[in-house]
């Protein structure tokens, strides 16, 4: 069965965010903030779609690792450095794009951010994909 | 009995542009597959050229090529199968021989090609994408023909078709009439590649749209918007012969020959507009379509009925407002309330890049001009371009409006219409059409085009 990548895009928190300093929301807060997408994952493994999930942590803390010459370089900071960012993302098993485009058009009303669908065009390790 | 080759070339290519259209949707449906179809088709046309000659044309190509083009591509599947589990219609199919035994003959079927043509006008390709896919497979139209219809570079025209095909395969993009609840937006898609089919560059392409517009109506007749789209085709391409003069210019709707239009196409175009008010669901192909009937009914442009173009064009306008739409009912006004109201309401339009636009506003101009001269002019005559002050235009009008009115085929609605209370006078007028108001022209039972789903 063909598998998607949905993956959630974020606009990001302004430059001067410190995520330290923003108090955090309060457990009920969070609950009300959170249970949509609690109910949407209960479905997504209720009807064998969901394979697996992620949230991200913010670009910030990422690294990038780079090959120059034989030499290994690293960059603090994400890929791209541009307001949108990967935030999360769920990877789905669905009959076709119509069904993908169903469950990431709920997950966009959900989160409130754009999905981008991707599908797999191979799975699994990459031995298993070779011409024989 | 044997064809000479040259005659089963001709044989083939009139079979090919009469039928690959259904052949490959069909294909594709029994096989899930549109690059397989296309391939096995492409193996069974060159089987044909091998076979037709020496065993005669067959009977019923179509249904020769499709199930050849079907025992190829099972033949495919077979040996891409290898060590996987094989699936039970494989199983079923046979072995494949160059002349396919009657009772597994596959007979191309129309409804195939209503499958094909809403997966290449999916939601998920760009509008550029669908056009291109659609005329390349449902059409079978010449990458190069295309290209040229869309001014761009033939190569362009390849990579995006070959894009789109791989999205259709990658994704997995479903070959399937979508679902009732979905079926307006997605009918909107196709019917907005036909309606860009039919505005192209080039005969054959408004040929094909045509093709696709009948072949929709045959398939949905209970869709009004359908309906709508095939009228406004045939109605236009009616007026086809007298758009332009024998220099090649264009020739304005007032001066064309309308000796040269065609009969038969205005003819079924008006069918087809009354089966639309009947139905009394309106939408902006059908009142598009009313409009068209409206000058087509017409035998002399002064016989025009200006008060219902402009009562559809509020329609159009409320339905699918659009700078262009603006200045077509700006155009009909000026006819209806004379070329100082038109001119007023043209000028709000933001249409600089539109030769159209430039090409009223001219014409405009020219008329107030013309007016202004008449009037100072002590021994002018009117000439036949309406140069009468409006108070007497809009007389004629009204007093040819009780018997027309009667007669008039074009009223929407259980109800007569109402018609705009300031029509006489050319001020009256323009306030009535700048404020927009819905109390003129013909009214729907409902107020906003309702989007019933196929069949109900």
């Amino acid at each position: 069965m063909p598998q998607y990548l949905l993956a959630v895009h974020a606009g990001g928190p302004p430059p001067d965010h410190d995520p330290d300093a923003a108090p955090p929301p309060s457990p009920e807060a969070m609950q009300a903030m959170m249970q949509p997408i609690l109910d949407l994952e209960e479905q997504l493994v209720a009807e064998g779609a969901w394979l697996f999930s992620g949230r991200l942590s913010d670009p910030g803390s990422a690294t990038v690792v780079r090959d120059d010459d034989g030499d290994t370089l690293l960059t603090d900071g994400p890929y791209v450095e541009s307001k949108e960012h990967l935030a999360g993302f769920y990877v789905i098993e669905a009959d076709d794009l119509d069904d993908a485009l169903a469950w990431a058009g709920r997950v966009t009303a959900c989160v409130g951010s754009p999905i981008e669908v991707r599908p797999l065009v191979a799975t699994g390790r990459a031995r298993d994909h070779m011409p024989a | 009995m044997s064809t000479p080759p040259a005659d089963t070339g001709i044989a083939l290519a009139a079979t090919l542009r009469a039928e690959r259209g259904r052949c490959l949707a069909t294909l594709a449906h029994h096989l899930g597959d549109i690059d397989l179809a296309e391939d096995a088709l492409a193996e069974a046309t060159t089987r044909a050229l091998e076979r037709w000659p020496v065993d005669g044309v067959p009977h019923r190509p179509g249904a020769w090529l499709t199930t050849v083009a079907r025992r190829h591509a099972i033949d495919v599947l077979r040996r891409r199968a290898r060590g996987r589990a094989v699936d039970e219609a494989l199983a079923h199919a046979g072995p494949a021989t160059s002349d396919p035994p009657d009772e597994q003959v596959v007979e191309p079927v129309d409804d195939d090609q209503l499958r094909l043509l809403f997966t290449c006008c999916h939601p998920a390709l760009s509008r550029a994408a669908q056009v291109a896919l659609t005329l390349r497979l449902l059409a079978g139209l010449d990458t190069g023909l295309v290209a040229e219809a869309f001014l761009v570079a033939e190569p362009t025209m390849a990579q995006r078709i070959s894009r789109a095909k791989r999205k259709v395969r990658e994704a997995h993009i479903p070959l399937r009439v979508p679902e009732e609840h979905e079926l307006p937006d997605r009918l909107a898609a196709v019917l907005r590649v036909v309606y860009l089919t039919y505005n192209a560059e080039g005969a054959e392409l408004r040929v094909e749209a045509i093709r696709l517009a009948r072949l929709l109506r045959a398939l949905m007749p209970d869709e009004s918007e359908v309906t709508g789209l095939l009228a406004l085709l045939l109605l236009t391409e009616a007026r086809w012969p007298a758009r332009r003069d024998d220099a090649g210019r264009l020739v304005l709707l007032r001066d064309q020959d309308r000796s040269r239009w065609d009969p038969a196409l205005v003819a079924e175009g008006h069918d087809l507009v009354r089966a639309c008010l009947r139905r009394d669901r309106p939408g902006p192909y059908q009142v598009q379509a009313a409009i068209n009937a409206v000058h087509t009914d017409a035998p002399r442009f002064e016989d025009t009925d200006w008060p219902q173009v402009v009562a559809l064009y509020d329609q159009l306008l409320a339905m699918a407002p659009s700078p262009v739409v603006a200045l077509n009912r700006a155009v009909a006004i000026g006819e209806l309330a004379g070329a100082r109201a038109a001119l007023a309401l043209v000028d709000d339009l933001d249409l600089g890049g539109y030769q159209p636009f430039h090409a009223s506003r001219a014409d405009l101009l020219r008329r107030i001009g013309h007016t202004t001269r008449h009037a100072r002019s002590t021994d002018a005559l009117p000439t036949s371009r309406g140069t009468q002050p409006c108070a007497t235009t809009s007389s004629r009008l009204l007093s040819g409006w009780g018997p027309r009115r009667a007669r008039r085929p074009h009223t929407w609605g259980s109800r007569r219409t109402r018609r705009s209370p300031g029509v006489p006078a050319p001020a009256r007028s323009h306030a009535t059409a700048a404020d927009g108001s819905g109390s003129t022209g013909p009214s729907w039972r409902r107020s906003r085009p309702r989007r019933r789903p196929c069949g109900s």
